[in-house]
């Protein structure tokens, strides 16, 4: 079941159509998907206490209302080391339309994937994996399964992907960890069945798998339309 | 809902007969079931009269045997109170034949007839389709018996969203020797629709695959069909129409615009182990293919032929496929060299593809194919024959076909369609091993027996 957490989320962005980041995140980890230690801050000087526990690189991504893609305009900048860089970067979001504060996660290293979900017209929830990044629609390598999914359909999802290897190591590289992504995906999967009524579409884009761990570093989530939830 | 009428009616009114007008398509479904089915048919039409001798009932209601499918062919005006006459009158089921409703705009009348039958648990077929065709039954197309090219009786069944994509699959049934058992055209299916159809057929006697031609579905019945589809017996194909977006939807995800409708279809598909044809010629390949063979394989072909060039032509459409073509076991390659004739053990090269060359006979095809039938890295057999190499006769086709029998091994077969080679086809056809009329074709029959499971 929903959490009432969860709904309320999703209830307090329906007039926008979708959840921002550091919410969608708060709802995937609720749903038991791995997040970035993260905070969200509005003033520069909050961030300090979160660089002083986690240390420096991080990332550093804008918040607004009125973004939803935010790297296409800009709102994302990766491996920030310096206090000097994060205050630039905090400076430069601010000017952002609508901006409502800046996201700081830890840096995350891995193979990039895509884990997404559709609720199709003919067939209900579907859900994506692919390889992921800003790349997604020119690569177009993905599978495509009818949820709720099962262990083998995931791994018969893995197996599909032309770029299989490089999740299974690729020359010299560490293999990803599959157990993980195996209960990311399930885990998933179980959550979109019970977003059905709500959303319209989710990319967990990029999804960061290493040899130990999948962490879900951006998330969007589109909600329906015409139906509202409680 | 019992759909048996429907398919083996054994009293039939046809409702809107022209006492003027022989072409009127009630009248030709009249004529052709009065003359060729062994139905009882009453033509109604409301003015009453004589056609051909015969009486013409003003109402259903006052024939006076019990009516087992009323095929309605009136204007689409007429049809909301023709089908509660029909209920009212204890008629068991319908096929509506009119057109004009959604299809026109006119929602409002097929939401009536719907409303009416489902109130009454009464099955219609239609509206806006030529209804049924069951071989030796019933046959509600108004189309004249001397223009459809009927196939054989056979156990393949055929539904299709469109009567002309039908017709046409029905002619290249014909043509290719696969045998059919229902073929059905949905129209509009206001009530009776593909997941219906799919229920009714899995548990039919007659039929042991079952074929579809759809362009889409309705909110959800994509889900609720392949789950029924997966739980099937019977292997079930899709061929899909309108595989291409209409115009460019904005969309707001990667997902959604990764996962259109047409990439859902087919990936929902596939993960429940339904057959997708992708066009028309792959359709009858895998109808002809799987009414022979229900069981599912991973596609390792042993591959023979009497020309390299043909050899070499069936690798290349199984890479593609990426149908495995092994290497066979030294101890397979022995016991085929010992078992060829003289003269063309020298020559034959044993790879696999086997090249038998054009100096191979009868007798080297079936040691080759005897021997590919014991070979464990081997499960599924194609021959590609070539019957006007001179040692090669038309007894090949029956004889190959009889190592099928023994061993059980899948054999697929390759032969010219000509007349001249009837002989050697139909010794393959009608001893239930499918053959192809191109080299193509051959190896999507081995496709859809590996697409036929879950994978």
């Amino acid at each position: 079941m929903l959490r009432k957490e969860s709904k309320e989320i999703l209830a307090n962005s329906r007039d926008r159509g979708w959840v921002l980041e550091p919410e969608a995140k708060h709802l995937l980890s609720l749903a038991g998907l791995n997040v970035p230690k993260y905070v969200w801050v509005k003033s520069f000087e909050e961030p300090a206490r979160f660089v002083n526990q986690i240390g420096y690189p991080v990332v550093a991504k804008v918040v607004s209302p009125q973004l939803l893609h935010k790297s296409d305009r800009g709102g994302v900048v990766v491996g920030i080391d310096t206090d000097a860089k994060l205050e630039e970067a905090f400076r430069q979001f601010s000017a952002f339309e609508g901006f409502d504060g800046i996201l700081v996660e830890e840096m995350l290293s891995g193979v990039e994937l895509i884990i997404g979900a559709k609720i199709d017209y003919q067939f209900g929830p579907m859900i994506l994996l692919g390889i992921g990044g800003t790349g997604v629609e020119i690569y177009r390598d993905t599978s495509l399964r009818m949820a709720p999914l099962c262990q083998d359909d995931v791994q018969s999802m893995v197996s599909a992907l032309k770029a299989r290897p490089l999740l299974e190591g690729y020359r010299g590289t560490e293999p990803v960890n599959l157990g993980e992504l195996t209960l990311m995906i399930l885990a998933f999967s179980d959550l979109v069945m019970e977003l059905e009524e709500f959303v319209e579409s989710i990319d967990l884009n990029p999804v960061m798998c290493s040899a130990d761990t999948c962490v879900v570093a951006d998330a969007r989530i589109v909600l329906r339309k015409e139906l509202i939830p409680e | 809902m019992d759909l048996q009428t429907l398919f083996e009616p054994k009293t039939v009114g046809v409702i809107g007969v022209s006492l003027k007008n022989d072409r009127h398509p009630a009248n030709v479904i009249y004529n052709k079931n009065h003359l060729r089915y062994p139905v009882k048919v009453f033509p109604v039409n409301p003015r009453g009269g004589m056609l051909r001798g015969e009486r013409v009932f003003t109402h259903i209601s006052e024939i006076p045997q019990k009516i087992d499918l009323a095929v309605i062919a009136t204007r689409a005006e007429q049809c909301p109170e023709i089908l509660a006459e029909c209920i009212q009158a204890g008629v068991r089921s319908a096929a509506v034949i009119s057109g004009g409703f959604t299809e026109t705009g006119r929602n409002d009348l097929q939401d009536r007839i719907a409303v009416i039958a489902r109130e009454a648990e009464f099955p219609f077929i239609g509206p806006n389709c030529l209804g049924i065709y069951s071989p030796d039954h019933v046959d509600t197309f108004f189309l004249p018996t001397e223009r459809m090219v009927r196939p054989e009786k056979g156990g393949v069944a055929i539904v299709s969203q469109s009567g002309g994509i039908l017709v046409d699959q029905l002619i290249k049934f014909a043509e290719e020797g696969i045998g059919l058992s229902r073929a059905v055209s949905i129209g509009n299916k206001a009530l009776i629709t593909e997941l219906d159809l799919l229920g009714f057929l899995a548990n039919d006697h007659k039929t042991s695959v079952i074929a579809f031609y759809l362009e889409g579905f309705g909110k959800r019945e994509g889900r609720e069909f392949v789950l029924a589809a997966s739980k099937c017996p019977k292997p079930v194909i899709v061929l899909k129409g309108g595989k291409s977006p209409g115009g460019s939807k904005a969309v707001s995800s990667h997902t959604a615009s990764l996962a259109g409708d047409y990439e859902s279809f087919s990936a929902v598909l596939s993960q429940y182990g339904i057959v997708e044809a992708k066009n028309e010629f792959e359709m009858v390949c895998f109808c002809e293919s799987l009414s022979c063979y229900q069981k599912s394989i991973e596609g390792k072909i042993g591959i023979v032929s009497g020309s390299g060039g043909h050899g070499a032509l069936a690798v290349d459409a199984c890479f593609k496929r990426d149908l495995p073509v092994p290497t066979l076991s030294e101890q397979t390659v022995k016991e085929i060299r010992e078992s060829l004739s003289p003269s063309v053990q020298l020559i034959a090269s044993l790879g696999n593809p086997i090249d038998l060359t054009g100096s191979g006979v009868d007798d080297d095809f079936v040691a080759a194919v005897t021997s590919l039938s014991r070979a464990p890295e081997i499960d599924c057999i194609m021959v590609l024959l070539l019957p006007y190499l001179p040692g090669i006769t038309s007894d090949l086709g029956a004889r190959l076909s009889q190592i099928h029998q023994q061993e059980g091994k899948p054999l697929v077969a390759y032969v010219p369609h000509v007349e001249k080679y009837r002989m050697l086809i139909e010794g393959f056809e009608l001893n239930r091993v499918p053959v192809a009329h191109s080299v193509e074709g051959a190896v999507q029959m081995v496709e859809a027996m590996r697409r036929c499971r879950s994978c």
